[in-house]
């Protein structure tokens, strides 16, 4: 192992670790893309908020109520510094990344004519072939509410971002882009500073708001909000080492600060009558009734820790576990790697497809060997389509996966295979 | 729980040579039906005078067991009388959904009992069952288009 992360010890961290699957094997967790498992840390950090200091939040004057607002807004200050933005404001908890992205989508379409975030017909949204459909439907459903056209940037043979018709796309008319930061099927990471920067540069161009999904990347490599250089970013905490229940959505405060609400009713207001309300600035104004407390605070836990072993450390690890996969996989009969299989801007998700296997097959003649991947359309079944396939098996790594675990895929993969094939 | 137990021989062979798996034209009704979950489709043509299953043709993707379970459907239910066929989609469902406690009568089901094991994986009983209620959907429509 040359890279600097210690497997058996962070392995020790996660009790799941310690079970055995289907009989009396150990658990090969290949499924981080889909949710993450969990360290001691995290999970103490929950019900030490349970047993000690639940309260409702910003509410009451007793002592829990203090303290679980403090550990609440605690949780805040670290994901902000996490993802380096430039104040705690900017982050709004959410249930899940999915209801971020329909947070943005539906504060949009709550825009009433004049405001600067309004969407009529005539105006456009743009997303790319790429996108998981909790980055696509959303935007569909706007679309479809305000009569915008909804156009999208196509994906290469490779699996990368095709550009060819950029300025086409991304025209003078276009309010909102959302895009993936890395996608969850073929593992590509979309370097909007790198090979990418000419897509930020057309979207700042025309003037359109930029939204990075980034539930792929936050968790494994380094995310800095300021230099990234987008208007929002959304990750979900379960994807990284978190608990369910929480996601995030980082907004630039100027801009979260006129955006109309979604969600409303206690808790973002700042006067009430029977007739009207007003509401509070960010992050308030969007967290409407009492927060997903224990999971947030389990999430600040979740970056604490991931911190502490250093994302730098983890993006190196996993590169070279996909490094081995790629290799090792590549070797079987009848595979193909769906997406890239250069190391040059990829993630730890390695796709593919093995000739006369079908996937669920093939994932469960893993599940008995104790190996847990995902297999299906991954939530991208317009992606499926481009690449003509109805499914694919998914193999993705994480900080405590190790070699010998690379391994024991591509032995199984091969062995699922002579059984399938040349039983 | 070892994969043979799961992955019959009979399931097997199925797979490699399903029965059926080209669709007749002129169907009295046609329906596709998708496992959401996975992606797997399937169409099926269904030719009924009403009273008889006449011939239950297919085409789809999917995994071994979802394409031998249509395989093995299409030519148990063929020349079956209406609640026949009905009777023997209830049983095998039932079969499907019992978690591997019914092991189901083979005298019926005939070749449909390889797939018992599937209920012991309850994420795969979608898949052998993806099929029977394609078939079902299609002749409670060849019912209701009588009427």
């Amino acid at each position: 192992m040359n890279s600097a992360i210690n497997v058996e010890k962070i392995k020790s961290e996660f009790p799941i670790f310690s079970r055995l699957i289907r009989g009396d094997q150990p658990l090969i967790y290949l499924d981080s893309a889909a949710t993450s498992q969990k360290p001691l840390v995290v999970l103490d950090a929950e019900r030490n908020f349970y047993t000690k200091h639940n309260a409702a939040a910003h509410r009451g004057a007793h002592q829990l109520a203090e303290e679980a607002t403090e550990l609440f807004e605690g949780a805040r200050s670290k994901v902000a510094r996490f993802l380096n933005a430039k104040s705690e404001n900017e982050i709004i908890f959410t249930k899940s990344a999915t209801e971020s992205i329909n947070l943005l989508a539906y504060s949009l379409g709550n825009a009433r004519p004049g405001s600067k975030f309004h969407i009529e017909k005539g105006d456009r949204i743009v997303v790319s072939e790429m996108e998981h459909h909790a980055n696509l439907i959303p935007w569909q459903e706007l679309a479809a509410r305000t009569g915008a056209e909804l156009k999208w940037l196509g994906v290469t043979d490779e699996g990368r971002l095709a550009l060819s018709n950029l300025e086409e796309i991304i025209d003078k008319r276009t309010k909102v882009v959302a895009l993936t930061h890395q996608s969850n099927v073929l593992g590509t990471i979309n370097d909007f500073n790198g090979a990418l920067s000419q897509v930020k540069n057309r979207i700042k161009e025309v003037g359109a708001l930029f939204l990075v999904d980034a539930c792929q990347s936050v968790p494994h490599l380094k995310v800095d909000v300021q230099a990234l250089g987008a208007d929002f970013l959304t990750f979900s905490g379960h994807k990284a080492v978190g608990p369910t229940g929480v996601g995030v959505l980082w907004g630039r405060n100027e801009l979260l600060d006129e955006l109309p609400p979604f969600l409303t009713g206690g808790s973002m207001i700042e006067n009430v009558t029977m007739e009207s309300a007003t509401y509070l600035p960010a992050p308030k104004r969007f967290e409407a009734g009492v927060p997903n407390m224990a999971q947030a605070v389990g999430l600040g836990a979740a970056v604490d820790y991931l911190e502490k072993i250093s994302l730098d450390e983890i993006h190196q690890h996993e590169l070279s576990l996909t490094k081995r996969a790629i290799e090792g996989l590549k070797q079987i009969p009848g595979l193909s790697i769906i997406g890239p299989e250069d190391l040059v801007d990829r993630g730890a998700v390695v796709s593919f497809a093995v000739a006369g296997v079908h996937p669920h097959d093939l994932g469960q003649a893993l599940d008995q060997y104790g190996i847990a991947v995902r297999t299906g359309h991954h939530c991208a079944w317009p992606l499926m389509r481009r690449y003509k396939v109805v499914a694919t098996t998914r193999a993705s790594f994480y900080l405590y996966n190790s070699e010998s675990d690379v391994d024991a895929l591509i032995e199984g993969v091969a062995r699922a295979r002579k059984y399938f094939v040349e039983r | 729980m070892d994969l043979d137990s799961l992955y019959q021989e009979v399931i097997l062979d199925h797979y490699k040579r399903p029965l059926n798996k080209k669709l007749e034209p002129n169907p009295t009704v046609q329906v596709h039906h998708v496992n959401t979950s996975c992606g797997d489709e399937v169409t099926l043509n269904l030719h009924t005078d009403g009273r008889v299953v006449a011939k239950i043709s297919w085409e789809g993707v999917g995994c071994s067991i979802s394409q031998a379970s249509h395989s093995v459907m299409s030519d148990l239910l063929k020349g079956k009388s209406v609640e026949e066929a009905l009777g023997l989609v209830d049983e095998f469902q039932k079969m499907l959904q019992s978690k591997g406690i019914d092991a189901g009568n083979e005298e019926h089901l005939q070749d449909g009992v390889a797939f018992a094991g599937v209920a012991k994986f309850p994420a795969r009983v979608k898949c052998a069952l993806l099929g029977w209620m394609a078939f079902k959907d299609a002749l409670q429509q060849s019912i209701a288009k009588k009427r």
